[in-house]
């Protein structure tokens, strides 16, 4: 228990760092990056809890498909690959200022509702396996899944209407 | 491990995230920040999925993915026109909606 | 645990129950598949689909008969069953006897057609069957017949059918002819399965199709920008009444059907039962109310309505008057123990409903006055009426609502068809002051038909719309006027009485501009100059315009008018064909037969009537289960009965001695040169108020959407500052008026400063609201995550 905490706390320190860089260097490229980095560490955090199944997920669909979509995205974008001067708007001390009292309510209520709740206090800490998540995507919640895969056709669909030249 | 340690992971990316979305100028960083919200809330999934000894967070969470694959396809999509148009993905200037 | 029950209700009733009660599901399986094969080879047809369109609704319309009448031998077996009564069911026998002809068996079905029954056993029958399952909720699919459903299924399969028949002569030749009639069959599909859902689920997908049927319909003839902008206006103040909806039924899912169950009854027995709790359904009712006033066009997002008048006449009678628009008002009546607990109906004297229902019927009521476009005039009413029957669900008296329902359908969509013939023998015009009068000479059929849709409406004794008026009046229990009322809604019972009166004069005057008096076509602007028609209309209301687009010889591509274009130039009006007039005369038969189907059991006694005879409608409609309230039902009242009957007449001779005037000046003139509304300022600004609706339109589009709509950045921008402004200036403009009507009795100053007060206050006001609207997105992102976490923190606070 004492070894996954002090990994938690390293990997949520390293995400926490690369997030903020994420939202606030200069060099778009650099962004991608560290959005790689937080990333991972969402996919670390998922195997940490048990959830190796969307762990790996994570780290294909993610890091394997979608960074490259940003990385695409940039290049077709001919964004400067550099340090930008004017990457954020004036009112960012706003945006801040929301994000902070947004963080503040948050963290609040969730002490509040959950004090010292251990995860494995109702679950006795047995992870959930492989086969019960996809039992229960087949089962309970096929008719989502199908939906699922519907909106992803409506997507690609969708964005080649809208990205194709006349 | 503590739920509220997961539970204010996520709430402290998915406040970054929102800085993000609010403070960026340029649309693919503002889709990043996107991720990063969509993220904070799949490690909430996961989370309380555990918490509960059920499987149907780590589904949501799978749903959640997929959805943001396409939310990334079409954002992607819309940024590139924007740029066509405009030759800019500079939101500020993005202001048809102006009163 | 849905499904079980309704195995279980099958079972009971199978014995006693017809087929067609049990297989509900043809009702709007029929028409489905007439829509989809009119899409698919209606065009290769020699009648271009509307021939499949009409054979469906004619199998719906007999299946919906032959509903009726097992619907009533059930209720009648169920009362056999339970010893109540004998009587009622030799008074039903005696009425079938007695209504031998075609039409009138139309009427004995229809009495019989709804209902529910008291003291006996759930007569319901319901058949479900899952459709599918997420996370252990079923999502079932199914219909729940009653009383009220069978009786809806009559009125939507006769005015659908009649819609058809006169439709195709109406719009002949119609480039989109096939479309037309595909769209008709859908939405008459969606309406059905609307009545017939037994499940919320099923309920709003129903509810959103038949909104979508409504937007393809008003957008028939889109060439025109104004028909494509009232279809979107249409559909997008339905969206806002939609929102109100989703989270109604979301949270009577979570609260009546315990996180379980979208079943209507299993809902409704749930509240009847008393197991939920009152702040839930209070904020459950307060979100459903909002999807009425959008569905059911009542104040203030009444304002598409009049708008929806831009798509042909029939869909007018269809959907905007006989059908779609009481899907409101059924949709209230089907959760009626939500509103009556939630709102605390039984021994109040006010409530939102009520209210909403009665400023709706006021506001439209008077809005009715102002217009010049027949149509108008009509939706206006219909908005007016939805009103009433809203006041009347508001207050208690839901038979009395459904009532009205049933009647208002068939004179309104006498009148709405009876327009359309009108204005098929008028160059298509809708305009009553430059292209009617005189019509009775010309066109006896719908000038009968027309009359006594109007004398319905208005409420003339023995017509039907005066039995469902008064009910209503006499529902609300307001003054002492009445005994047996749920509540004593004064103001309620004020505002339904002034209605009346305004109803009847305004008809009056629709009535009179149209048919007595001279034909002035002939000289009409409108023939003349075609385009330039509308230039010198100083009292043209804002959208006035709306329906005169088809009578400009450009839009003979159209190709409904093309037929007739050699009486457009000119020729006298004449009598429509048979295909227009047959439906009139049914539905003018079906306004007066009506009647029958409630006659007051007070009244009755009066007159003899066997007591087997009264209240057949409440006998058969309402529901007497365990899923309904424990409702009172008002006494007819005969005070309340003279006291509107003469409110009425003065109006209408009100309204008669000026017309007489007017033409025994001139007989071509439509109103007093020099009247009233010219003469005193406070009147002209009356009536200013109204021609522009209460400004609601220039709010809407000029501050709330002007101010956040999209993709016409400079256009907006520059409408924004013209329409804001002018909003703004006129509001100050027309307190100018009035207030120099007050000039000479009136300090000057005092009145000056608070016009000029009131001006510069709004444009203040404006000016600051317009500052928030940067146009960037992402400003508008951060002050909604910032409102939502001021909102989250008050929950996480207070609650």
């Amino acid at each position: 228990m004492v070894a996954q905490n002090i990994f938690f706390g390293i990997i949520a320190f390293v995400m926490v760092v690369a997030a903020l860089r994420v939202v606030t260097t200069k060099n778009i490229v650099h962004a991608a990056l560290y959005l790689v980095i937080v990333l991972a560490g969402v996919a670390a955090q998922f195997i940490l809890t048990g959830a190796e199944f969307v762990g790996v997920t994570q780290i294909l669909v993610y890091i394997g498909a979608v960074v490259v979509l940003f990385l695409f995205g940039i290049m077709l974008t001919r964004a400067r690959i550099g340090r930008e001067v004017e990457v954020d708007n004036e009112k960012r001390w706003l945006a801040g200022l929301v994000a902070l009292v947004l963080f503040a309510v948050m963290s609040f209520a969730l002490v509040d509702a959950f004090e010292d709740s251990r995860i494995e206090s109702v679950s006795g800490g047995t992870p959930q396996l492989t086969s019960e998540v996809s039992d229960a995507i087949f089962k309970d919640y096929l008719i989502p899944f199908e939906a699922a895969s519907f909106l992803l056709l409506a997507a690609l669909i969708g964005a080649i209407v809208v990205a194709r030249r006349e | 491990m503590w739920l509220n340690q997961f539970l204010i992971l996520g709430a402290l990316l998915f406040c970054i995230g929102v800085y993000g979305v609010l403070a960026r100028r340029n649309g693919v960083m503002v889709l990043m920040s996107i991720e990063l919200i969509l993220n904070s809330v799949n490690i909430n999934l996961v989370a309380f999925g555990a918490f509960n000894g059920t499987p149907v967070g780590q589904v949501f969470a799978l749903f959640v993915i997929a959805v943001a694959a396409a939310e990334v396809g079409v954002g992607l999509a819309i940024v590139l026109l924007i740029y066509r148009n405009r030759t800019s993905i500079d939101l500020d200037a993005a202001d048809l909606l102006k009163g | 645990m849905l499904a079980a029950e309704a195995v279980e209700a099958v079972q009971v009733t199978a014995e006693n129950v017809g087929w067609f009660l049990r297989n509900a599901w043809i009702f709007p399986a029929i028409p489905a598949l007439s829509f989809l094969l009119i899409i698919l080879f209606g065009k290769r047809l020699p009648k271009k689909g509307a021939e499949i369109g009409i054979t469906a609704l004619s199998v719906v319309f007999a299946c919906a008969l032959v509903a009726g009448a097992q619907w009533i031998s059930h209720v009648n077996a169920a009362d056999a069953a339970h010893g109540t009564t004998t009587e009622e069911h030799g008074g039903h026998h005696g009425s079938e006897k007695s209504l031998g002809s075609l039409g009138r068996g139309v009427a004995a079905a229809a009495e019989g057609k709804d209902a529910k029954h008291a003291g006996a056993e759930p007569v319901e029958t319901i058949w479900g069957e899952n459709w599918w399952t997420i996370g252990g909720i079923e999502f079932s699919v199914g219909t729940l017949v009653d009383g009220m459903a069978v009786m809806m299924l009559f009125v939507v399969g006769l005015i659908s059918l009649l819609v058809h028949v006169f439709s195709t002569d109406y719009v002949h030749g119609d480039v989109r002819y096939t479309h037309y009639f595909a769209f008709l069959s859908l939405f008459t599909a969606s309406m059905l399965l609307l009545v017939l859902a037994n499940n919320l689920v099923m309920f709003i997908t129903a509810w959103e199709l038949v909104g979508v049927c409504s937007f393809a319909l008003i957008g028939h003839w889109w060439e025109e920008k104004k028909n494509s902008d009232a279809a979107l206006k249409a559909f997008l103040t339905n969206r806002v009444g939609d929102m109100g909806l989703l989270v109604g039924m979301i949270a009577l899912f979570f609260t009546a059907g315990g996180g379980k169950t979208f079943g209507i009854l299993d809902i409704n027995r749930a509240v009847v039962g008393g197991t939920v709790s009152q702040t839930a359904l209070t904020v459950a009712a307060l979100c459903l109310i909002a999807a009425v006033m959008s569905k059911s066009g009542q104040f203030f997002l009444h304002t598409w309505l009049p708008d929806a008048m831009a798509g042909p006449t029939p869909v007018s009678a269809l959907i905007h008057a006989a059908t779609m628009v009481v899907a409101g008002v059924y949709m209230v009546g089907r959760l009626y123990p939500v509103f009556f607990q939630g709102l605390d109906v039984a021994g109040s004297s006010f409530n939102v409903l009520a209210l909403v229902g009665g400023l709706t019927t006021l506001v439209g009521g008077s809005l009715a006055f102002v217009q010049r476009d027949i149509k108008k005039v009509l939706a206006y009413s219909t908005v007016s009426q939805l009103g009433y029957m809203v006041m009347a669900l508001g207050v208690g008296a839901w038979t009395a609502a459904m009532f009205h329902l049933f009647t208002h359908a068939f004179f309104k969509a006498c009148l709405f068809l009876g327009s359309g013939s009108v204005s098929h023998a008028c160059n298509h015009s809708f305009d009553m002051k430059y292209d009617m009068g005189g019509l009775r000479k010309y066109m006896p059929k719908t000038h009968a038909t027309f009359l006594v849709g109007t004398l319905a409406l208005a409420g003339l004794p023995l017509l039907s719309g005066f039995w469902s008026k008064d009910e209503i009046l006499a529902g609300t229990g307001g003054l002492g006027l009445s005994t047996g009322a749920n509540g004593t809604y004064h103001v309620m019972l004020i505002m339904g009485l002034a209605t009346g009166g305004m109803t009847a004069a305004y008809m009056t005057r629709c009535y009179w501009l149209t048919f007595m008096g001279e034909w002035r076509g002939a000289n009409s602007p409108n023939a003349h100059h075609g385009h330039g028609g509308h230039g010198g209309h100083d009292d043209h209301g804002h959208d006035a315009h709306a329906a005169h687009g088809h009578d400009d010889h450009g839009h003979d591509s159209h190709g409904h008018d093309a037929h007739d274009a050699h009486d457009a130039h000119g020729g006298l009006p004449h009598e429509s064909g048979t295909r227009i007039t047959t439906p009139l005369l049914i539905l003018a038969v079906m306004a007066f037969l009506a009647t029958f189907t409630n006659i007051p059991g007070k009244f009755s006694s009066y007159l003899g009537i066997p007591e087997s005879w009264t209240l057949r409608f409440e006998h058969y409609v309402e529901p007497r289960a365990d899923y309904f309230p424990k409702i009172s039902h008002a006494e007819f009242s005969p005070a309340l009965a003279v006291l509107s009957m003469v409110i009425a007449a003065v109006c209408a001779g009100a309204a008669i001695a000026y017309y007489r005037k007017v033409q025994s000046i001139d007989p071509l003139a439509t109103e007093i040169a020099d009247g009233p509304t010219t003469r005193i300022p406070l009147a002209r600004a009356a009536y200013r108020v109204l021609e522009n609706k209460f400004y609601l339109d220039h709010l809407y589009t000029g501050i709330i959407a002007g101010a956040t709509k999209g993709p016409l950045a400079r256009a907006t921008d520059r409408f924004n500052q013209q329409v804001l402004d002018g909003v703004v200036n006129g509001a100050a403009s027309v307190s100018r008026v009035a207030a120099g009507g007050l000039y000479t009795y009136v300090d000057q100053q005092v009145v000056d400063g608070v016009v000029n007060a009131s001006g510069a206050g709004a444009s203040e006001a404006g000016g600051v609201l317009r500052k928030l609207q940067t146009g960037r997105i992402q400003a508008y992102a951060g002050l909604m995550f910032a409102a939502a976490a001021v909102l989250a923190g008050i929950f996480v606070l207070v609650i």
